[in-house]
């Protein structure tokens, strides 16, 4: 039996106690679980898989943001005691990924995001709230950034990414942006509209988004 | 044929989930009016007049059935203490939360609405537009419930965190919200609204989890909505509706403001005889709707919503987005005019 069959029953009790925030539940599983085929399988096995399906719930209308955001809080939690020094480096100087909030000051969209790419293994920088899109681009070209996500939440703010990605186009090497929030969920075709390299409809597509476009040329 | 009825004839009768002269028509334009005085956003919202002058003009453009005496949701902030962020080319937006540790929350002041300037040009606003409608059409007045406040007063992430972590701060917080709305709602009412869109976007599964919403935003809801001296509508910005409907209608509500991701024949049937339906054009697609698109979205929305009345044709957050144009606008206005007669195209023999 491989360790994928040896875990695939807790899979469920882990899924349930993320959906009922249940830290101490979800803590237990997934010490279980490591105990039995090592962190970074169980992490990989367990805890994607369940931000994946919780997201995709939310995305139905199944489940509401706020059990998103406390699972993805929850799994970052536990990444953090699993592999202290190994997964989550928030801003580790080796980070090619930045994520910031283009011009509004609630960040709830970012947050999730972040704890998500955390729980994912991939360092991230955040550049905060409230930016204007100069900031951003000199962050990142100052950064070195290679994949820059943005969060709006409202429809003005989405539509500065065409800004930023006409401002980005010139940079080398080239920063790949990924554009989130409320206005890309409610219109599917913004994100071509505004030039974005890849849409994130729920926060748990950015863990496959960002390895894709790490992994390939502009 | 039924004989021509005023707006505000043609919103009580659908209110009363009857079918009135043709579907009621709320172009929710808190923006607009500045596009039609020629004027910056900022500029615009400096003066009550300006409001209620550009309000009359969208009225008469597209003959639509309210005026709309919404500013934008910040102004409740900048009456608690803090700021809003304007922009030339969409609503102003709330500055940084004025709460950054729980402790903070009790030595917060409720606002007296009467002392608040800001608020009180709303409130001349409501006056005048009231004037203008002399009976003939409803002033809509909005509050930012106080369950949902704490967004923009706290941060999204700590109002989620804290409600854990500091449950006791937030309970103290939603009571001096509640008192805030009630009298922002009242004086509302007072100065000449016809009803208060009670803007609740966490009451939807969207946001919030229906058994959560149940121990905290509905409990809320009940209490204020009781004090509230009017009718209300609970709108809850494009967030969804269905799983929520039954609490949702036992808040005292009349009606409710649903997502463009919901089917309007499926929540209008979950709401039936307990609270009307409005929406559910998505404000966001609008901007490239050609005429005949947007003519197919509003013949659509009317089959699937307008059927035994309760329904009002409107966008699905409670505000249209500054970049839609006015020839849509206008197309969308005409098409309710074409299509949304009662009894309805294709039904009756017609």
């Amino acid at each position: 039996m491989t360790h994928t069959d040896t875990l695939s029953p807790t899979r469920e009790a882990f899924l349930e106690a993320l959906i009922e925030t249940d830290r101490l539940a979800a803590g237990r599983v997934l010490e279980s679980a490591s105990r039995l085929a090592g962190p970074g399988h169980a992490l990989d096995s367990l805890m994607m898989p369940a931000l994946e399906t919780i997201g995709a719930r939310w995305e139905s209308g199944e489940l509401a943001l706020a059990q998103v955001y406390m699972s993805g809080r929850i799994c970052e939690e536990l990444v953090e005691r699993l592999m202290p020094d190994g997964a989550g480096n928030p801003a580790g100087g080796e980070a090619r990924v930045a994520i910031g909030v283009v011009e509004d000051q609630h960040a709830l969209g970012k947050r999730i995001v972040l704890s998500v790419l955390r729980a994912g293994g991939i360092p991230v920088k955040d550049y905060g709230a409230g930016l204007g899109v100069g900031e951003l681009v000199d962050r990142s070209r100052a950064d070195g950034t290679r994949v820059l996500l943005v969060s709006t939440l409202m429809l003005r703010s989405a539509l500065r990414i065409k800004d930023l990605v006409r401002a980005l186009g010139a940079a080398r090497p080239a920063v790949k942006v990924v554009a989130g929030g409320a206005p890309f969920v409610c219109d599917r075709r913004l994100g071509d509209e505004v030039g974005a390299d890849a849409v994130g409809v729920s926060a748990s597509d950015a863990v496959s988004i960002v390895r894709r476009l790490l992994g390939g040329g502009r | 044929m039924k004989p021509a009825l005023t707006s505000l004839e043609r919103v009580l009768t659908t209110l009363g989930r009857r079918e009135p002269d043709r579907v009621p028509l709320f172009l929710l334009l808190s923006l607009h009016g500045a596009q039609e005085l020629g004027m910056g956003i900022r500029e615009y919202f400096s003066a009550a007049r300006h409001v209620v002058d550009g309000q009359a003009r969208l009225r008469t453009r597209y003959g639509h059935d309210c005026y709309d005496a919404f500013f934008y949701a910040a102004i409740e902030m900048e009456a608690w203490g803090g700021e809003a962020r304007f922009f030339d080319d969409g609503p102003p937006n709330a500055g940084a939360p004025i709460v950054s540790h729980a402790a903070q929350i009790a030595g917060l002041a409720v606002p007296d609405v009467a002392e608040c300037a800001r608020l009180r040009q709303v409130l001349d606003a409501i006056a005048g537009l009231h004037e203008k409608a002399a009976g003939e059409v409803p002033v809509i007045g909005v509050v930012m419930s106080p369950y949902s406040l704490p967004v923009m007063q706290l941060g999204f992430e700590r109002y989620l965190d804290w409600q854990t972590e500091a449950p006791e701060a937030i309970e103290r917080l939603w009571r001096m919200n509640q008192e805030f709305c009630v009298e922002w709602a009242n004086a509302q009412l007072k100065a000449g609204a016809t009803a208060i869109c009670y803007f609740d976007p966490l009451a939807s599964p969207t946001i919030t989890p229906p058994a959560e919403y149940r121990r905290t935003g509905w409990r809320i809801a009940r209490q204020t909505l009781a004090r509230i001296a009017g009718p209300t509508a609970t709108h809850l910005a494009s967030g969804r509706s269905l799983p929520a409907i039954d609490l949702l209608a036992q808040t005292g509500t009349v009606a409710v403001g649903v997502s463009a991701l919901e089917d309007l024949a499926e929540v209008k049937h979950a709401c039936a005889g307990r609270m009307a339906v409005i929406g559910n054009l998505d404000g966001i697609a609008m901007r490239r709707w050609t005429e005949a698109e947007a003519e197919a979205e509003v013949k659509a929305a009317i089959a699937q919503g307008a059927p035994g009345g309760g329904f009002i044709l409107s966008d699905n957050h409670g505000e249209i987005p500054w970049q839609v144009s006015s020839d849509t606008l206008m197309a969308i206005a005409e098409a309710v005019r074409r299509w949304g007669e009662y009894p309805l195209f294709g039904r009756d023999g017609r």
